[in-house]
């Protein structure tokens, strides 16, 4: 995993409340085995016609949409299904960073384990990116901090593990077979009630 | 001892390490695999010469991307059958139990691992997919994972988990005639919102709850993530281990005893506190519907579409009004009456024999109406040998329904099972998210009592017309 370091990006705003995975990513879009190739399915009920036609009147098609790293949504972001693809679209598309006033936990904890740094503001900073879509905002996980333009700065909670993992790029699964006799003497103290013999 | 919940219980009973500075290592004592959130999670394995780490705490179905036409015939998607055959060689290559296509116990995994007694009170499982909380009807802690989590599960059967909050669900009283476990859930989500359990585990008790069968109970416990909850769990009682008991993975004989001793101490104690708490009134409650675009957006049957003039938060009144422009309906008119074009009764919520009863109560001696299309579903080839030797295949057919083979189907629309652009389904699904039954299809969320009423009248329809 390379190392999450701070950077600077115009907002692409999505003013929905409770985007859902389906939304992010369709399920039909589900039957690979891969995970690449998911950033073009991005939002792909909201973002193509019928045809498979870009709308262009959808942000992500937008030229500044292409080029941003931050997506600024609604209420509730990343609610439904815990399908992983929804962040690999997601980083692939281009982003690394999603503000919101609250993220549903299935998808907050996929998006941390892919270096999507899921950003929550309090509502009042919320409507006010909102009102000022335009501008450039820098985040900074090490201070977790967002500065916004003229140099204001508002702070945003992260899981003090997950940040540590991130600004390191260290790996977890690396971090729990490291515990493996913990893992083995656990298991020799509580036998499975499964019947195996089944 | 601090009386504790029986989600701090089963939480304290899998600690493996605390570690300062990192979240809990939990044990897993059980890991549902199926086809779709699966094959990065081997390749990872693979990439790093990993083996897993418990081949017998990790049993494997196919669902989600599964056909549900004839087992005879060849999966006509090849990417979908590429999917399906990847599961399969994965759990070959790496010694997991598979009950795949031609398995007399394929299934949707959360229909399974009930019926076969995998299951178990007090547990932790998982399982990659949001409805893993099915299993919470056992009195286990069971949640759903993503790709990288199923990875860390299959080589080491433990995560690393920040605890959740505690939320007291009560459901106290006695449910009307023609009122459900699927009505309780939708009240319960319409009351607070799709986000309301965020960050939370919910414990469902109560007296309405305690009267639940255990496969009501699934239901309940199923769509906790459509509240925002990880996890929700009802406390193991006497018909808890009558369900239990005999079914082929639970444990025999002396193994029994001690194994329901123990699980009788799980229950929450006295005077253990919740984070959060609210407390329903089960007579109270009428068959419920969902009119939008998630299952927050729910009403009584009788009552009208809200309108999103009514709201005041900007953002909240155009998500509303939104949904209401993808559902195209108008604000303030009843929705009972609407015209239907697909019932769907299945998927991980209703797909059990008892659900199939409720419908065929409905469907038997009657027809369903000229121009919609019905699909049943039944959740496994258990359930569906269970129904047909009770005749219920023989009640749908009759009446003009479809009865298929087992498999997610129409919930989630990956294995060719959709609605075209515009049209209406009652379904006894979890979700009515946009395009979530096919691009462009329009979900109404119900109980499989209100699914069947409205395929014989072509119309959404309030079941308890159809009781008397």
């Amino acid at each position: 995993m390379t190392k999450f370091t701070p950077f600077e990006s115009r907002l692409v705003v999505l003013p929905i409340d409770n985007v859902d995975t389906d939304q992010i990513i369709p399920a039909r879009f589900l039957k690979t085995i891969s995970k690449d190739g998911l950033g073009d399915q991005l939002f792909y009920d909201w973002r193509y016609d019928a045809e498979g036609k870009p709308k262009p009147d959808f942000i992500l098609n937008t030229p500044e949409a292409k080029a941003s790293k931050i997506l600024l949504a609604g209420d509730n972001f990343g609610c439904g299904s815990s399908r992983e693809h929804a962040p690999w679209a997601l980083t692939q598309y281009g982003f690394r960073a999603v503000i919101s006033t609250s993220f549903a936990d299935i998808f907050r904890g996929n998006a941390l384990k892919n270096s999507l740094l899921p950003i929550v503001v309090p509502r009042d900073i919320h409507a006010e990116l909102f009102a000022n879509p335009n501008i450039s905002v820098n985040v900074d996980l090490a201070t977790q901090t967002l500065t916004l333009p003229g140099g204001r700065t508002v702070e945003f909670p992260v899981d003090g593990f997950a940040r540590h993992c991130l600004l390191e790029g260290i790996d977890e699964l690396g971090y729990i077979l490291q515990q493996e006799p913990a893992i083995a003497s656990f298991e020799a103290a509580h036998p499975s009630p499964i019947n195996t013999t089944a | 001892m601090k009386p504790r919940t029986i989600i701090e219980k089963i939480w304290d009973n899998h600690i493996v390490s605390e570690r300062s500075g990192a979240p809990t290592l939990l044990y897993i004592d059980l890991h549902l695999v199926h086809e779709v959130t699966s094959p990065q999670a081997f390749d990872g394995l693979r990439a790093r010469g990993l083996k897993v780490r418990r081949p017998d705490l990790t049993i494997a179905t196919t669902d989600h991307s599964t056909p549900t036409t004839p087992r005879s015939l060849p999966i006509v998607d090849k990417v979908a059958a590429a999917q399906v055959a990847r599961l399969e060689a994965s759990c070959k290559e790496f010694g997991i139990r598979c009950f795949g296509l031609s398995s007399a116990q394929q299934g949707i995994v959360h229909v399974i691992g009930p019926e076969l007694g995998l299951t178990q009170p007090g547990m932790t499982v998982v399982c990659g997919d949001s409805h893993t909380a099915t299993h919470g009807a056992f009195g286990a802690l069971a949640f759903g994972i993503g790709t990288t989590e199923v990875e860390h599960v299959l080589a080491t059967q433990c995560l690393l988990q920040n605890r959740s909050k505690t939320y007291e669900v009560r459901v106290d009283g006695a449910l009307k005639p023609g009122i459900t476990a699927k009505d309780i859930i939708l009240a319960l989500i319409a009351r607070i919102g799709i986000g309301g359990g965020t960050g939370c585990v919910f414990e469902y008790c109560g007296s309405a709850i305690r009267a639940l069968s255990m496969e009501e109970r699934m239901t309940v416990c199923n769509m906790s993530i459509e509240a925002g909850a990880r996890a929700g769990l009802v406390a193991p009682d006497d018909i808890t281990y009558q369900y239990a008991s005999g079914r082929p993975y639970a444990p025999e004989n002396k193994a029994w005893d001690a194994t329901v001793a123990s699980w009788r101490k799980l229950p929450t104690d006295d005077g253990a506190q919740f984070d959060k708490s609210i407390t329903i009134d089960a007579a109270s409650l009428e068959p419920m519907i969902t009119f939008g675009t998630n299952p927050g957006m729910g009403i009584p049957i009788t009552a009208m579409v809200p309108n999103p003039g009514d709201i005041t938060d900007p953002l909240e009144r155009e998500s509303l009004a939104k949904a209401l422009r993808y559902m195209d309906l108008p604000p303030g008119k009843p929705l009972l009456g609407h015209p239907v074009n697909v019932v769907f009764i299945g998927s991980c919520t209703n797909s059990r024999i008892s659900d199939l009863r409720n419908a065929a109560k409905i469907l038997k001696d009657r027809k369903v109406h000229p121009g919609v299309r019905v699909m049943v579903v039944p959740g496994s080839q258990q359930v569906k040998a269970q129904a047909q030797a009770e005749g219920l295949d023989q009640i749908f057919r009759a009446a003009g329904a479809d009865w298929r083979e087992a498999g997610c189907s129409m919930c989630i629309a990956m294995n060719g099972d959709q609605l075209q652009p515009g049209e209406y389904s009652v379904s006894t699904s979890n979700r009515n998210f946009e395009g979530r039954q096919g691009k462009g299809g329009r979900t109404f969320l119900a109980s499989p009592l209100t699914a069947a009423a409205s395929a014989v009248t072509g119309v959404v329809t309030d079941v308890r017309t159809l009781l008397q």
